[in-house]
């Protein structure tokens, strides 16, 4: 029997980003006890490297804007392939939540009447992203990392106890969730980092914050965190996965030199004036513009250079498309032979501003290739090409209170599913992350109240997982030869990246599936050396069948989804496909092998837009997306509409 | 510029004790330090405890000190030496060990929640917070702390005197107060905690916090010496009354 650490909880949140946080905000508030869980230390999270900005339709740049044009814009970005009650109550409760955070003590860059400033993104019809700068993504997790140590404040108040009621566990990795003789969440089993030792959680409700999952591609903008733990976790414990073949692949990362080839160029660049050119000095984006945007963008240089001062008569520059666009064009570019040195394109911002315009609105840009590149982005351009960036898939959940396919499951954030259809727009994850994480954190205290019973964690689940845990210091001895996690690691992240990376074709992705095989044969050789305490080797060995598990569920899906869409581009199927638009290709575990499962691959027809929604579309536009049968109620269709 | 052996010393152990272990390494063109630690890993101690996560400067988790000097592992470039030095990597000296560079930096949390949260003014409702640029400007500078905690490591109050810890923030911490008394909306008045509760008057204004931090906020400076200032009493210095007035406009 297994001797465990025993922490009894409320609700446990699982991550401590952006959407993590919010959810404990929440249920805390309701009163519940709540723990928040993260492998790194408090304040770490991915949420900290977001550079550009919260999307939300305030309108205090362009009064234009409202709910409606955000939503339009979110569908059009994912293809129409979005979950649209979730792009719905993504695009009404935006505004709300970016206003909330300044009550928490939030200060965003401002306009000049006082309120949020807001900023061009790819995708977004009006100036929408509420920023500091280009670190966004700080200026939330600090903020909300402060209303926590506010609410623990109220709590020592209150109780004599700053973690009376809400305790974040820091450096300390879930590695298995469990469930009760009915199949409801029971608790989470994990180990401290520091240590090494085993620590349960007993809960009624799990809310998943844990982000995503692009360290499994070798070129990306993510950090080791980003195993997809969260998706394989609640794939085990017998939740679905849709979308996971939509992998975002941001168009502008830095590709030189190669110790920082990944690192995020954040599209702020753009929004704020600076184009893409080849190495022939040509802004080639003008030729890329697809039939579904066209008209949408400008045609001359001329006009897109008068759109930034004059956006009502102007139409904006193709550099601003949605990511996917943009990161399929240079590839394009390059793979023709029109690219820099380091096999990427120019992003010249130096000749678009003076150089302290260029170092007030992008300061830590101006710092990453100073330090990093030896380059001055205020005298010549940045060399960037695209990087793993974003996962579209994830856990499947109710819209309105983000409770998974499990009784007691909950996800929010980069690790749930839906939200973004085939591909996401730039500041779209920061506001997903704080509307989703609010409704996770109600939707739990909802479910946790309405238990009649607690559910009870079984023994011998506790020690399966435990055995699970420390297996790596343990080498069968029959079986082939000693694995290292590194190397595997390294030829899992290559075979991502080579083969269901930015562009794929059924022959690589077949080949793909082969490989991950064989790799998932060695991973159960995998020996690691030393001991339990703060053993990187270790973490990885574990992080690594979640990264199978989650590789797999790429490969499977892409291989099944024969068109192209969003952040999915099929080389052998380059069309958009109408009959493909509303399936969900719906990933679960399967097999026999408790911790690193096999991922069977389900299509599923999703639920048609509500009319009203429908109706906020033009005719013309829906049909170069939807098929003939499923329009016949829009209005324009019916013949004359009286 | 090809590769080369760089030479590497790297401190191992635990809170029990270890030393410095030599290592030769390879080092290729336009790498950092943690590039390096990362080669380590993969090649020769699978086991080294390194904290990282951005690589890229912005989430402050790298922190340890290269040739006695804090710094942020991934944004320490290979070029700032030469070929030949060997590079001594050491955990940040202020804190304990856990294990290798890995050190306990629970006490920048105990301090964190010791300042008072920001106090929003009773009469606004969300959506209604006006506040001009020039007035935020101040306290974001503050705000691009990535808490990387190398200024509590390198000021002298604590590095090397523990038993001042209880009494003093640190510089991260009085930081955020000040940061919060310039915020144009916060209602709280925290001129004497920041004295009787978090050691302001610990601070000597040497300055070396601002030399490491990674971000060239200007702690002692912007932050630190305002809030001695606005603590001393404002009356009878002209200059400081001047500053005041700048310092925390309309409120
Ligand atoms: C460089 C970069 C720039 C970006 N810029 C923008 C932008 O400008 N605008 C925008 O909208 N989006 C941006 N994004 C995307 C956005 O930042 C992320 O999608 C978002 O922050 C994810 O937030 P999250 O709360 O879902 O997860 P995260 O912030 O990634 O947090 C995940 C948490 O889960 C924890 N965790 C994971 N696994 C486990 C486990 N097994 N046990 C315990 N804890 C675990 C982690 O420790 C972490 O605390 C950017 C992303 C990157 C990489
Ligand atoms: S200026 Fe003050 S806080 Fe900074 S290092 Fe010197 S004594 Fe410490
Ligand atoms: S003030 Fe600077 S040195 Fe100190 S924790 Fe913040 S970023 Fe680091
Ligand atoms: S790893 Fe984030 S600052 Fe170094």
């Amino acid at each position: 029997m297994t001797e465990v650490e025993r922490q009894n909880y409320d609700v446990v949140v699982i991550g401590a980003g952006g959407a993590g946080l919010r959810a404990a905000i929440e249920a805390r508030q309701r009163g519940l006890t709540t723990a928040v869980i993260c492998k790194s230390l408090f304040g770490k999270a991915h949420t900290v490297m977001a550079e550009g900005g919260c999307a939300a339709s305030m309108g205090n740049v362009n009064s234009n804007d409202s709910w409606q044009v955000h939503f339009r814009d979110t569908m059009r970005g994912g293809k129409f392939l979005n979950n649209w009650r979730m792009a719905e109550l993504h695009a009404m409760e935006a505004p709300d939540r970016v206003w909330e955070l300044e009550t928490y003590g939030a200060l965003f860059d401002r306009t000049e009447d006082g309120r949020i400033s807001q900023r061009n993104f790819g995708g977004h019809t009006y100036p929408r992203l509420a920023h500091v700068g280009d670190r966004t993504g700080l200026e939330l997790i600090r903020t909300m990392q402060q209303k926590i140590v506010s609410l623990q404040q109220e709590d020592k108040a209150e109780f004599g106890d700053y973690e009376a009621k809400l305790k974040v566990f820091q450096e300390c990795t879930i590695t298995e969730l469990l469930k009760d003789d009915s199949g409801a969440i029971s608790g989470a089993f994990g180990y401290w980092r520091e240590s090494g030792r085993f620590v349960l959680f007993e809960t009624g409700a799990v809310i998943m914050a844990t982000g995503g999952i692009g360290k499994s591609f070798q070129v990306t903008s993510n950090s080791w965190e980003y195993t997809g733990d969260g998706h394989a976790l609640a794939m085990r414990a017998g939740a679905s996965l849709i979308n996971m073949e939509f992998v975002q692949f941001h168009p502008t990362g830095m590709v030189w030199p190669p110790s920082v080839k990944g690192i995020l160029v954040t599209e702020g660049v753009r929004g704020d004036g600076g184009v893409l050119k080849n190495s022939e000095g040509k802004r080639f984006m003008f030729d890329y513009v697809p039939d579904v945007f066209k008209g949408q963008y400008a045609e001359t240089e001329e006009e897109a250079d008068r759109w930034y001062t004059d956006p009502d008569n102007n139409r904006r520059t193709p550099d601003l498309l949605p990511r996917d666009e943009v990161a399929r064009a240079i590839n394009t570019e390059v793979k023709e032979g029109r690219g820099s040195p380091h096999g990427g394109v120019y992003l010249d911002i130096a000749s678009r501003m003076p150089a302290e315009e260029i170092k007030r609105r992008l300061p830590s840009m101006y710092h990453q290739f100073k330090e990093l590149a030896d380059v001055d982005i205020t005298a010549e351009p940045m060399e960037v090409g695209p990087t793993c960036h974003y996962v579209m898939g994830g856990i499947e959940v109710d819209p309105d209170t983000g409770e998974s396919t499990v009784p007691g499951l909950f996800a929010a954030g980069e690790c749930s599913g839906g939200m973004h259809g085939s591909n996401r727009l730039g500041g779209n994850s920061l506001s997903d992350l704080l509307v989703f994480g609010r409704r996770a954190g109600l939707g739990a205290a909802n479910y946790v109240e309405s238990l009649e019973r607690k559910p009870v964690v079984l023994q011998s689940d506790i020690d399966t997982a435990a055995r699970a845990a420390v297996s790596p210091f343990e080498p069968s001895e029959s079986e082939g030869a000693r694995e290292n996690p590194y190397t595997l690691q390294h030829e899992l992240q290559q075979t991502m990246n080579e083969l269901v990376g930015i562009i794929r074709t059924a022959d690589e992705i077949e080949r793909a599936l082969g490989r991950l095989a064989e790799i998932r044969a060695r991973v159960r050789n995998v020996v690691v050396e030393g001991h339990r305490q703060f053993n990187p080797g270790w973490h990885l060995a574990i992080d690594l069948r979640n990264m199978m598990v989650v590789s797999e569920a790429v490969a499977k899906a892409a291989l099944l989804r024969t068109e192209s869409r969003g952040g999915h581009t099929r080389d052998d199927f380059p069309m958009l496909d109408s009959d493909w638009r509303n399936k969900l290709l719906v990933c679960r575990a399967s097999g026999d092998d408790a911790v690193v499962p096999d991922v069977s691959v389900e299509r599923k027809d999703q639920v048609p837009m509500r009319q009203d929604l429908l109706e906020l579309f033009e005719l013309s536009e829906l049909e170069k997306y939807y098929t003939e049968a499923e329009l016949t109620t829009h209005p324009a269709a019916q013949g004359d509409t009286a | 510029m090809s590769s080369y052996q760089g030479q590497f010393r790297v401190w191992r152990g635990d809170s029990d004790g270890g030393s410095l272990e030599d290592f030769e390494v390879e080092v290729n063109e336009g790498e950092v330090v943690l590039d390096i630690i990362h080669r380590l890993q993969a090649t020769q101690t699978p086991d080294l405890a390194v904290r990282w996560n951005c690589k890229a400067g912005k989430c402050g988790s790298c922190s340890a000190e290269v040739n006695g000097r804090p710094r942020l592992l991934c944004m320490t470039r290979m070029s700032l030496f030469e070929k030949d030095e060997v590079i001594t990597v050491t955990p940040m000296r202020s804190f304990s060990i856990v294990r290798d560079l890995v050190t306990d930096v629970s006490y920048n949390y105990e301090k964190a929640r010791e300042v008072q949260a920001f106090t929003p003014p009773g009469k606004l409702q969300p959506g209604e917070y006006r506040m001009q640029q020039e007035d935020v400007q101040r306290s974001q500078e503050f705000r691009k702390c990535i808490e990387c905690f190398l200024c509590q490591d390198t000021c002298h109050v604590v590095r090397d005197h523990e038993e001042n810890k209880l009494a003093f923030s640190g510089p991260r911490f009085l930081m955020r107060i000040a940061e919060l008394e310039m915020h144009p909306l916060d209602a709280a008045d925290r001129r004497d905690t920041a004295q009787d509760d978090h050691g302001l008057g610990y601070c000597n204004i040497t300055k070396c916090c601002t030399e490491v931090c990674p971000e060239n906020i200007k702690i002692t400076d912007n932050a630190l010496i305002p809030m001695k200032e606005r603590v001393a009493g404002r009356r009878y210095d002209p200059v400081v009354w001047l500053g005041n007035k700048l310092f925390k406009r309309g409120k």
